[in-house]
């Protein structure tokens, strides 16, 4: 379908979480550990901050695809903070699913903050994913672009 | 209107190489509200600073972005030089060019396209950002130490005697930690115990520490200045206010058969026991798994021979619960199981044994009064192997991927003393490397190599048999070629050392960061290598990472100053990203409450004008001391009336909208 592809690069949203995956991401840096250009992070203090309407603008707003990166279970600064992420994002990913939003167009990956190689991977094979995919038509409004 | 100036720093070329500074410098120029946009070779140096303070009274900035490294560099001192020119340190956005940007984009013009994106939304964020306050929290003065090491005794000592209350929580009935257990220590060859000892004395001796031997700590809830701990004291079954420690319980306890942990499992103990001589404190405990009277209920013999009438069957684990203000992680190591390494015999051949069991073996306070031994008959071993690296720098799953770093060394020293004192035994060591960096380290192997005669052979044992009485060992010699058969008498794994296994429960306990390895995460590894992540928690010796007795201890020393730096303060500032609802929103459904991972919201009924008169209404209330800023709330709020300051919804929103542009 989407023969377009070799010159298609997704806008890729990508929220980190400050103690973990944000750190995971300075080191992936640090170590030069490359991934593409496409993925633009926001820095949140933690992992349940995130918003799903946050999600849901960014899709409104032409993104291709929104990932969140946390702490391990377990881990989050805040003791719980992730544990509350996971469930609501569960609860949109699966009305996202219901809208007929692919579902590999969001996901939720735990990233410490010693794990630069991981960080890397995990937004290589994202990207790979999203652009496989194609653009993200269904819940951009056209009315935002100028 | 906002006025708006941003810095692109260059990094010397960290930053310029790959990122066209000057394009982004000029495409910021044209966002609206931009007043001033200026590149510069080291933003973070003084000039830069300078610079960035001359702009903000200059072009009267209401906000500044700097396009650098990770704002967990340098947001702290971009902040300060603001607050001292006179504008809100809140008012600062970094652009994360480096370690998201010019790092990992080798590309010029994608590199460069990217940064402008960044730059773009950090503007679009400060935009909105608001002039934040942040309140002020008290200091309790009173450090817990987790772990009565050598680490852990270190850290206590020096925050003790900068004056500050200490607690020693150990979860063993005596500190002094595995250095109690070793017989001499490298590079020096002093006696372990003589340079330990003193120090447990002064320990228990100081007027500002107290130990909780035998205890662990259950949970931890609060944060920086504001710790409380709670921290389970187990039954030892004996009144240890009583107890003189003359171990007459000992020889008397019928049941002499549970395994001596302190000499490795090398022999037996009763089931009433005071670890070793020098044992801080000196009293005894009861082994409840061993103890027939606790067991049966019949027996009673040590509360018959103790004089002291220290002897309480009934006595039971007691709660206690205090307040930190700073807490030092001391947990410390331990050698891995080696059930996996069936190839070297360690289960099934007695005379292969640890390095650890082989210190207990020399020691002259050990099972065999320092004789060396084989385990299995009793013989004295006429040559011995030992083996390195067991279970380290392998990639195979049992095996740990770092290089357990002490281990050459006490090779070294073992190999060392074995030949002053029977000069008659043939030592070989197999190795893959020599590690030996560190003051009068190689001189210390070399000695061991050509004053002392042991023989180093690089190669991998890959297996160990038990043959006629004797063990075989099978090698290979790499440097000569050739595949090597030792017959040995007794073969000492340097077994590799890993994090303790309540580390992994201590560290979720403070919400400190681990590596996949459970070693405790510092917060940078090269400039706050003592602090974890977590403010107000300071890691001490091996729970960071494999460290010799030096290195543990200056590790010590140095969270001990941190320690004291924080506890020296009265308040704190707190942080000033807290949830904050808007009154008129809010519903008083107590979703936020329910969220809260610290209690920080309460509900207040507050009176409201309405048109006609006031209404009274249940609204959210937060607690900024004790908001730590995390922003769960700010989702369960239905109303939306929950939002957190610095990372506001308007603020998040934009950031997304500028990416997304
Ligand atoms: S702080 Fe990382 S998920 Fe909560």
């Amino acid at each position: 379908m989407q023969v377009e592809n070799k010159t298609f690069k997704p806008t890729i949203v990508a929220f980190c979480c400050n103690w973990c995956s944000y750190a995971g991401a300075d080191l992936a840096g640090s170590a030069r550990l490359s991934y593409p250009a496409e993925v633009k992070i926001i820095r949140i203090p933690c992992s349940c901050r995130l918003n799903p309407m946050f999600i849901l603008k960014a899709f409104q707003r032409g993104a291709d695809g929104v990932i969140l990166c946390g702490c391990h279970p377990g881990d989050c600064h805040y003791t719980t903070g992730n544990y509350y992420a996971r469930r609501r994002m569960t609860t949109l990913f699966s009305m996202l699913n219901y809208l007929g939003i692919e579902k590999e167009r969001t996901r939720v990956e735990w990233v410490s903050a010693a794990e630069g190689a991981k960080f890397s991977a995990v937004m290589n094979d994202f990207v790979a994913t999203i652009t496989a995919l194609g653009e993200n038509k269904k819940l951009e409004d056209l009315r935002c672009k100028k | 209107m906002k006025k708006i100036g941003v810095f692109v720093c260059w990094c010397g070329s960290n930053i310029a190489a790959t990122v066209d500074v000057k394009a982004v410098v000029e495409a910021c120029k044209k966002e609206p509200n931009v007043v001033f946009a200026e590149d510069y070779q080291y933003i973070c140096s003084e000039i830069g600073q300078n610079k960035m303070a001359d702009a903000i009274r200059d072009y009267k900035l209401d906000g500044v972005v700097i396009c650098s490294c990770s704002p967990r560099m340098h947001e702290a001192t971009f902040r300060k030089t603001a607050e001292k020119a006179g504008l809100n340190p809140y008012m600062i956005e970094v652009a994360n060019i480096r370690e998201q940007c010019s790092w990992i984009h080798k590309d010029i013009e994608e590199g460069t396209e990217k940064a402008i994106v960044l730059a773009r939304t950090a503007i679009a964020k400060v935009l909105l950002n608001a002039p934040l306050q942040a309140g002020e929290s008290k200091v309790t003065k009173r450090a817990l130490v987790i772990g009565g090491g050598i680490a852990g005794i270190q850290s206590a000592l020096d925050i003790a005697d900068a004056g500050f209350e200490v607690d020693i929580v150990e979860k063993k009935p005596s500190i002094g930690g595995k250095m109690s257990q070793l017989d001499k220590t490298f590079p020096t060859l002093d006696c372990s115990a003589c340079i330990l000892t003193p120090k447990m004395v002064d320990v228990s001796a100081h007027e500002k520490i107290n130990i909780f031997a035998y205890s662990e700590v259950e949970a931890v809830s609060g944060f920086v200045g504001n710790f409380t701990a709670k921290i389970r004291q187990k039954a030892r079954y004996v009144d240890t206010a009583k107890c003189t420690g003359c171990r007459a319980c000992m020889e008397k306890c019928p049941s002499k058969k549970s395994l001596n942990e302190f000499n490795a499992g090398l022999d037996t103990r009763p089931a009433i026991y005071i670890p070793f001589a020098q044992a801080v404190p000196n009293k005894a405990t009861i082994d409840p798994n061993a103890c027939i009277k606790l067991k049966t209920g019949k027996c009673g013999i040590c509360s018959k021979v103790c004089t002291a009438g220290a002897i309480d069957y009934e006595q039971k684990d007691q709660i206690i619960e205090r307040e930190y203000g700073a807490i030092v992680v001391a947990t410390g190591y331990n050698i891995i199981n080696l059930d996996k390494f069936n190839e070297l015999g360690y289960s099934d051949c007695k005379d292969v044994i640890t390095s650890l069991e082989f210190e207990r073996l020399t020691n002259a306070a050990g099972p065999t009064k320092g004789h060396l031994i084989c385990p299995s008959d009793g013989r004295e071993p006429k040559k011995i192997v030992f083996v390195q690296c067991v279970g380290s720098r392998g990639l195979r799953p049992c095996d740990k991927q770092y290089c357990s770093k002490i281990c050459c060394m006490y090779t070294a020293k073992h190999a060392m003393l074995l030949r002053e004192k029977h000069p008659e035994t043939e030592v070989y060591v197999f190795y893959i490397d020599v590690r030996t960096p560190g003051k009068n380290y190689d001189e210390f192997y070399r000695r061991a190599v050509e004053q002392y005669g042991v023989h180093y052979i690089k190669g991998q044992v890959g297996k160990v048999i038990e043959k006629d009485g004797h063990l075989e060992v099978q090698a290979s010699d790499l440097l000569a070629d050739e595949q090597l058969h030792i017959d040995a008498d007794l073969v000492v794994l340097a077994a590799a050392i890993e994090a303790d296994d309540t580390a992994r429960k201590i560290g979720t306990m403070l919400t400190a960061s681990m590596d996949t390895n459970d070693f405790f995460t510092e917060a940078h590894a090269k400039l706050k290598p003592v602090e974890s992540p977590t403010a107000g928690i300071f890691l001490s010796g091996m729970c960071q990472g494999p460290k010799d007795i030096p290195d543990t201890v200056a590790q010590a020393g140095a969270a001990a100053v941190k320690v004291i730096g924080l506890l020296s303060k009265d308040t704190l500032k707190c942080n000033a990203c807290v949830a904050s609802p808007n009154e008129n929103m809010c519903n008083g459904c107590s979703l936020c409450a329910t969220v809260c991972p610290y209690g920080a919201i309460t509900y207040v009924d507050k009176e409201f004008r309405i048109p006609g008169g006031v209404q009274v209404r249940r609204v959210s209330q937060v607690n900024e001391a004790i908001c730590q800023g995390c922003g769960a709330c700010t989702v369960a709020c239905m109303s939306g009336a929950m939002d957190l300051k610095g990372f506001t919804n308007k603020e998040i929103m934009a950031e997304v909208e500028s990416i997304c542009k």
